[in-house]
C-alpha cells in the first residue's frame, strides 16, 4: 500500500459525474498538499468508477482509489463510512476534505467519530500554519488552519485539530474555485477489492425511492444576480425580483432570512449556509446583510444595494446604494433598462 | 407497539435575529442580548417524535439536552407540547466540548437511559450549524443514520420508513430499528403547548433549580414525582474524563475573531428616476450588464 501522511479527498459522485465541489477541493487540495510536502490523493466510491481518473487527474491528483461494487451506489451512510473507515487506517492520510453536502455532512461526523479525529463543518478558508497550545506550550507545525463563520456568522473562528487525524474538513460548494493544473496529468490508479472495506452487514439501510432532479437553478454560475432578502417582503414581492431578473438575463438568490420565511425556495440561498457567488453584479434587495450572506456574495464585483433603512449593513459592502422601497425601485430599474438597452 | 423514543434538544441562543447590540465595542458577542431559544430543528424532531406516539400508543418520549443546568427550560417546553419526561445533562467537566466529546456524552447518557427504539434530533443546532452530533452518536452506539429527515412515513415490523430531504430532491429510506434520525427544518412544525399540560407541568424543576426555591415550594415538588426532571452529571453516565470536555475534544479554537469586511466608498442614490436612470446607463456602458 502507498505511503502515508497525504492529503485525500473524498469525491462524490453525480450521475457518474464527480461533483464539482469535489474538484473545487481537489483545486485547493493540490495547493495545500504542495505547501506541506505531501501527495494529493483521491477517493471514489461507487458502482461503475471505469475511467472516472479521467475527470480526477487533471487537478493534479497523485494517486485515485478506485472502491466500486454496485451496492456502493447511491451513496448510504454505513458502507462509505466503513470504507473510509478502514482504508483511512491503513493510509494514515493527515488531512481529509469533502463537500458540504448532504453527503458530505452525513459521512463526515460517522468517520470522524470512528476515527476520534477532529472535523470542522463549512469551512469557508483553508490555510497551513503553526500553533502553540497555549496551556501546554506545545508547538505544533504545518497544521490546517480550517476557517469557519460561527455563531450564525457573527464570528470567524480558527479551528486546529493538533493531535488527531487526519484532520477532517468540510467545505461547501462554491467557496473554493475549480481550476484544472495540467489537462495531461496522470497519476496512479489503486483499485481496491471492496470486500476488504466494506462488509454484508454495513448495507443495513435500504434505498426505497428516489426523486433526484437535475438542479434547474444555477446560481453559482450566474454573472448577474438579483437577490432577495427579508425586507422584500413577501413571496408575492420576489416576483419582481424575478421581473429584474429575466429582464437582465440574471438569476435570482436570498438571504437565509428570506429562505427562513418561506418567500423562496432553498436551493436559491446564498451566504454560509447556502452557495458562495461571485457575480460581475449583485443587486441586494432588502437585504439587511448578516455577516453569513455577506461571507458568500462579498467577491461580487459590482454590488448594487436597495434598502428603505440607509443605514443598513450591507450598505458598507455596496458600490451603489438605493435608499427606497424595493416596490418602487426595482420597476424604475426594469423601466430604465428596457428604454436604455438596445 | 408502544415505542421508546428518545429526543434530542438544545438550547441556543437565537442567532438568526442578531441586532446591532448583539456585537459588544470590543468585538465579542453579547450573549445577554441573544434570547436562549429551542433550537428550531429540535422542534421538529419533537413533532416527528409526538407523531410517533400519536400512532404508538403507549409509547414514551424522553427528551434529552445536554448543557447548562438553565437548559431545563427545553425540557419544560418539550414536556407543554407532549414529550413525558426529560433529562438535563449538566456538569462543568461537560463544558468546552466540540461535537465529538458532545456526542460521546449523549451517547453515554443514551446508554444510561437504556432500551431505547427510535433517537430523533434536529438535523443542527443554529449555533453552530455543523450537523455532526446526530451521526457522531449513531456511529458510537453503533446504530444507523438517517439525516435529512423530513417525515416518518412508517414504523412497523422492527423498521422505520423516512423520507429524505436532499439538495436536488427527496429519498426514501427503509432503516431497521434501533436507529437515529436527524430532522430537516423542512419538516412539519412542532405542535404548539398544550394548554393543560402547561397548567400540570409549569412548576416542574431540576434539582438545581429546586434547590433555588424556598422551603414550602421545594415541597409541594417533593409531594409531585411528575414535577421532579432528571439531572444527569458526568459520573451518572459513567463518562471517561479523557472522552468529555476539553481534553475529548481534538478541536480546538485557535483564534476567534469578529468579522469586518473592508467597506468600500458607496455612491449614493435616492430613489429618483434621472438617478436610476444614470446608474442604468453607466452599467450599460461599461458592459456590466446589457
Amino acid at each position: 500500500m502507498a505511503d502515508n501522511n497525504n492529503l485525500i479527498v473524498y469525491c462524490e459522485l453525480e450521475d457518474g459525474r464527480v461533483a464539482d465541489v469535489s474538484l473545487e477541493l481537489l483545486t485547493k487540495g493540490r495547493a495545500l498538499a504542495k505547501r506541506l510536502g505531501v501527495k494529493l490523493e483521491a477517493v471514489v466510491i461507487g458502482s461503475n468508477l471505469d475511467g472516472v481518473e479521467d475527470q480526477i487527474f487533471p487537478y493534479g491528483a497523485d494517486v485515485v482509489y478506485k472502491v466500486a461494487d454496485k451496492r456502493l451506489s447511491p451513496y448510504t451512510s454505513n458502507p462509505h463510512a466503513a470504507v473510509l473507515i478502514n482504508l483511512f487506517k491503513e493510509i494514515k492520510p493527515q488531512v481529509c476534505l469533502m463537500g458540504a453536502t448532504c453527503i458530505g455532512r452525513d459521512l463526515g461526523p460517522r468517520v470522524s467519530s470512528a476515527l476520534h479525529s477532529g472535523l470542522t463543518a463549512d469551512c469557508t478558508s483553508l490555510e497551513i500554519g503553526d500553533h502553540t497550545d497555549a496551556k501546554t506550550k506545545k508547538e505544533y507545525h504545518d497544521l490546517l488552519y480550517q476557517i469557519r463563520p460561527a455563531f450564525g456568522g457573527n464570528i470567524v473562528a480558527t479551528i486546529v485539530n493538533p493531535e488527531c487525524r487526519p484532520q477532517m474538513a468540510t467545505v461547501r460548494e462554491g467557496v473554493m474555485k475549480k481550476e484544472i493544473a495540467d489537462a495531461a496529468h496522470r497519476g496512479e490508479v489503486i483499485n481496491l477489492d471492496p470486500s476488504k472495506y466494506v462488509s454484508d452487514e454495513d448495507f443495513i439501510v435500504e434505498i426505497i425511492d428516489r426523486q433526484i432532479a437535475k438542479s434547474k437553478v444555477n446560481i453559482k454560475g450566474a454573472p448577474i444576480i438579483v437577490a432577495g432578502g427579508y425586507g422584500v417582503g413577501s413571496k408575492e414581492n420576489f416576483q419582481l425580483l424575478y421581473d429584474l431578473a429575466a429582464t437582465l438575463g440574471a438569476e435570482v438568490g436570498a438571504s437565509r432570512a428570506a429562505v427562513d420565511a418561506g418567500f423562496i425556495e432553498h436551493e436559491r440561498q446564498i451566504g454560509q449556509t447556502g452557495v458562495t457567488v461571485r457575480p460581475k453584479l449583485y443587486i441586494a434587495c432588502g437585504i439587511s446583510g448578516q455577516i453569513q450572506h455577506i461571507a458568500g456574495m462579498q467577491e461580487s464585483s459590482i454590488i448594487i444595494s436597495i434598502n428603505n433603512d440607509p443605514n443598513a449593513p450591507i450598505n458598507a459592502i455596496a458600490d451603489y446604494v438605493i435608499t427606497g422601497d424595493i416596490e418602487s425601485v426595482v420597476p424604475k430599474l426594469i423601466k430604465y433598462y428596457k428604454k436604455n438597452s438596445k | 407497539m408502544s415505542l421508546n423514543i428518545i429526543v434530542l434538544a438544545k438550547q441556543v441562543p437565537d442567532t438568526r435575529n442578531v441586532g446591532k447590540d448583539a456585537m459588544k465595542a470590543d468585538g465579542t458577542i453579547n450573549r445577554a442580548a441573544l434570547p436562549a431559544i429551542f433550537n428550531p430543528e429540535d422542534l421538529n424532531a419533537l413533532e416527528q417524535a409526538l407523531r410517533l406516539k400519536d400512532a404508538n400508543p403507549g409509547s414514551t418520549i424522553t427528551v434529552l439536552t445536554m448543557g447548562l443546568p438553565k437548559a431545563a427550560e427545553v425540557i419544560r417546553e418539550a414536556i407543554y407540547r407532549g414529550a413525558d419526561n426529560g433529562i438535563v445533562l449538566t456538569d462543568r467537566p461537560l463544558g468546552g466540548a466540540d461535537t465529538l466529546a458532545t456526542s460521546y456524552s449523549l451517547a453515554q447518557a443514551i446508554r444510561k437511559i437504556g432500551n431505547y427504539d427510535i433517537i430523533l434530533g434536529g438535523r443542527q443546532a443554529i449555533d453552530g450549524d455543523t450537523a455532526q452530533v446526530g451521526p457522531q452518536i449513531a456511529e458510537k452506539l453503533g446504530l444507523p443514520q438517517v439525516t435529512y429527515a423530513e417525515e416518518i412515513l412508517d414504523l412497523a415490523d422492527g423498521k422505520v420508513t423516512v423520507r429524505r430531504r436532499l439538495e436536488h430532491g427527496v429519498e426514501t429510506v427503509k432503516a431497521p430499528l434501533p436507529c437515529v434520525v436527524t430532522v430537516n427544518g423542512s419538516a412539519a412544525e412542532c405542535r404548539p403547548r398544550n394548554a393543560r399540560r402547561l397548567m400540570k407541568y409549569k412548576y416542574a424543576v431540576s434539582p438545581s433549580e429546586k434547590a433555588a426555591l424556598d422551603a414550602a415550594r421545594q415541597a409541594f415538588v417533593d409531594e409531585r414525582p411528575y414535577l421532579q426532571l432528571s439531572e444527569w452529571g458526568a459520573a451518572f453516565i459513567e463518562a471517561d474524563p479523557e472522552q468529555i470536555g476539553f481534553p475529548g475534544s481534538p478541536t480546538k479554537v485557535k483564534t476567534v475573531e469578529n468579522v469586518v469586511f473592508t467597506a468600500k466608498d458607496a455612491r449614493r442614490l435616492d430613489n429618483d428616476d434621472a438617478q436610476i436612470e444614470e446608474l442604468i446607463k453607466e452599467l450599460i456602458t461599461n458592459h456590466t450588464i446589457g
